[in-house]
């Protein structure tokens, strides 16, 4: 469903991105993995038109350039590692804002199947309690809920996360990606992931694309692109040790 | 499934309107002279109908004086606030307003270069450079901005906005050294007054507030958005770009006609839609027009001191908007701050 090929992104003469190609078919998990600095959170970027780039990214096989932004969002949905919103909006006025690309409410008539989407995206994120509360006294948690529960209620077919479990507790960092496992269940859907932690890589991903400095490492299934030998080009360490060493100290 | 409702009520734009109506007709009854009720709402009937008016009223006062400041306060009041309101949304910041662009002082420039010039000849030669000022300023801040980061970010246009209005200030401070007798007029004019303002500007306020107030109040869905965070905007589906230009050329065009019509009124923009916020929420649906009337009620209010309080001396209305601005502004921190709850 989404192709890049050669993707470049420069800041300045500073290649951030380069030559990047992969693609992802729906009912796939992609992880984009790698060190800091390794260009993963600039490709969502790119994929999302908020940074220039050289090269082409199709979704299912159009341009994203000809598309509109609206149209664009129908079928890209983005979940980024910082949301807050400055002003006290309740929970619901957030969510239902995912329907934006959807037209207004108030030249079309009021749209029943918007209404459901927003419903069932409370649900699922176990938010509906708190629907009318402000998103200003949310805990870092319920607010990361809250805009899941708004690109959930913007139905994309294609999910890109940046990082969307960051800064958050064990708990909430479970609970965001099994909700996400859930979603991808439904057919003819897809996700991107930027993560850091390579053991939430392996667990959820099925694919993944190993990145370094911008330039693609690797690509392919989950377990075949995080080999022993390509992390320990990427990290210049033995990521396998260093796992089953961590792993050890919980198996008494 | 409750309904939800994100525009006010019928009943709500009733009250609204209530208001509205009994303080413009309180400015238009309270004065040096006071008229009663009676022979106001009389006089303004009649007027209205072409019908002959009773003899022994001063239709003078009430209908060549009065009325006409009145509704031009009122529409200043309501731009200013609404360009507040929709600026704060925009840049997703509660202490920008309508003149954080720098538009107003640009405009106040070309006022003040024309009476400095003496290019007083109708006060279309002062009003005529206050626009082409501001027009010009609206130009060379968004062309710089764009200059400085091609996806014109929020950061850029506060900051060029800013050095902007610093950088005229010292040009204005200059031509005041240089203007001699004419302080008082310029002073008059950077302060904000609308003494001596007709018919003919009351229809120009309501056209451009019809037109670009309009733009604002359409953009209402879009400024949630941004008021959500600029980049949550581009995810759901927000053309950034194109909202942000048409909205900052809104302002900034509403602003300057005020400012050509009115000088620099202070403090509205900003304090105004924070009221606003407390009562009606952040939802712009409701905010704007919150803003919109409620920033009239208090202009009229504002000038309406600004005539009497110190009778026969009038003060300038930015006197008055700063001094209940700045106080008001201060409370509402002072409690966001203690409550932990912004509330904005």
């Amino acid at each position: 469903m989404l192709t890049l090929r050669n993707v470049t992104v420069r800041y300045g003469n500073f290649a951030a991105a380069d030559q990047v190609s992969f693609s992802l078919e729906a009912g796939q998990w992609l992880m984009l993995a790698g060190p800091n600095g390794a260009g993963k959170s600039t490709l969502i970027e790119a994929v999302t038109r908020g940074v220039r780039y050289e090269g082409e990214i199709l979704l299912e096989g159009r341009d994203i350039r000809e598309i509109r932004p609206r149209q664009l969002a129908r079928t890209v949905g983005v979940l980024s590692q910082k949301n807050a919103a400055g002003y006290a909006y309740t929970v619901e006025e957030v969510v239902r804002m995912g329907r934006y690309a959807y037209g207004d409410g108030f030249l079309s008539p009021r749209d029943r199947e918007g209404r459901e989407k927003v419903e069932e995206a409370l649900e699922m994120t176990g938010l509906t309690a708190l629907r009318h509360a402000p998103v200003t006294r949310l805990s870092g948690g319920e607010t990361q809920r809250t805009f899941l529960a708004q690109v959930f209620a913007q139905d994309p077919r294609l999910l890109l996360l940046d990082e969307p479990a960051n800064h958050l507790d064990l708990p909430y960092q479970r609970q965001i990606f099994s909700l996400i496992g859930e979603w991808l269940k439904a057919p003819g859907r897809g996700v991107i992931s930027v993560v850091h932690d390579l053991a939430l890589a392996r667990m959820y991903g099925t694919h993944a694309v190993l990145l370094d400095r911008g330039k693609c490492v690797a690509r392919g299934t989950v377990d075949g692109v995080l080999t022993p030998e390509n992390l320990q080009r990427v990290y210049h360490m033995d990521v396998y040790a260093w796992m089953r060493e961590t792993l050890g100290k919980w198996q008494s | 499934m409750k309904k939800h409702r994100e525009h006010f009520s019928a009943g709500a734009y009733g009250l609204f309107i209530l208001a509205f109506v009994g303080t413009a007709l309180l400015c238009v009854c309270l004065g040096s002279v006071p008229i009663s009720l009676r022979d106001t709402v009389a006089c303004l009937w009649n007027g209205l109908w072409g019908t002959e008016i009773p003899a022994g009223i001063a239709k003078n006062i009430i209908l060549n004086v009065r009325l006409p400041r009145v509704l031009n306060v009122a529409l200043c009041g309501a731009a200013l606030s609404l360009c507040g309101a929709a600026m704060q949304g925009l840049l997703q910041n509660p202490l920008a307003d309508g003149s954080t662009l720098g538009v107003s002082s640009g405009a106040s420039l070309g006022a003040v270069i024309a009476l400095a010039l003496g290019v007083t000849g109708a006060s279309g030669g002062v009003m005529g450079m206050a626009m082409g000022f501001a027009f010009l300023s609206l130009l060379l801040i968004l062309g710089l901005a764009y200059a400085l980061d091609k996806s014109l970010s929020t950061n850029s246009i506060i900051l060029i906005g800013v050095i902007y209005s610093m950088f005229v200030s010292s040009i204005l401070t200059l031509i005041i050294s240089f203007s001699g007798e004419k302080l008082r007029t310029i002073t008059f004019w950077t302060m904000g007054s609308l003494s001596g303002t007709n018919y003919g500007h009351a229809g120009l306020l309501s056209l451009f507030l019809a037109l670009c107030g309009g733009v604002i109040l359409g953009h209402a869905r879009e400024l949630n958005a941004f008021a959500m965070g600029e980049d949550n905007a581009r995810h759901i589906g927000v053309n950034i770009r194109r909202v942000k230009l048409t909205i900052l050329i809104a302002v900034s065009v509403l602003i300057g006609v005020c400012v050509s019509i009115a000088g620099n009124i202070g403090f509205v923009g900003l304090v105004i839609p924070h009221m606003a916020r407390m009562i009606a929420g952040p939802n712009h649906k409701r905010l704007l027009p919150a803003s919109l009337f409620s920033g009239a009620v208090f202009l009229m209010l504002c000038d309406l001191a600004a005539r009497t309080v110190l009778s026969p001396i009038e003060l300038n209305i930015g006197v008055v908007t700063s001094l209940v601005g700045a106080i008001a502004f201060v409370t509402i921190f002072y409690r966001a701050g203690k409550g932990r709850d912004r509330g904005c």
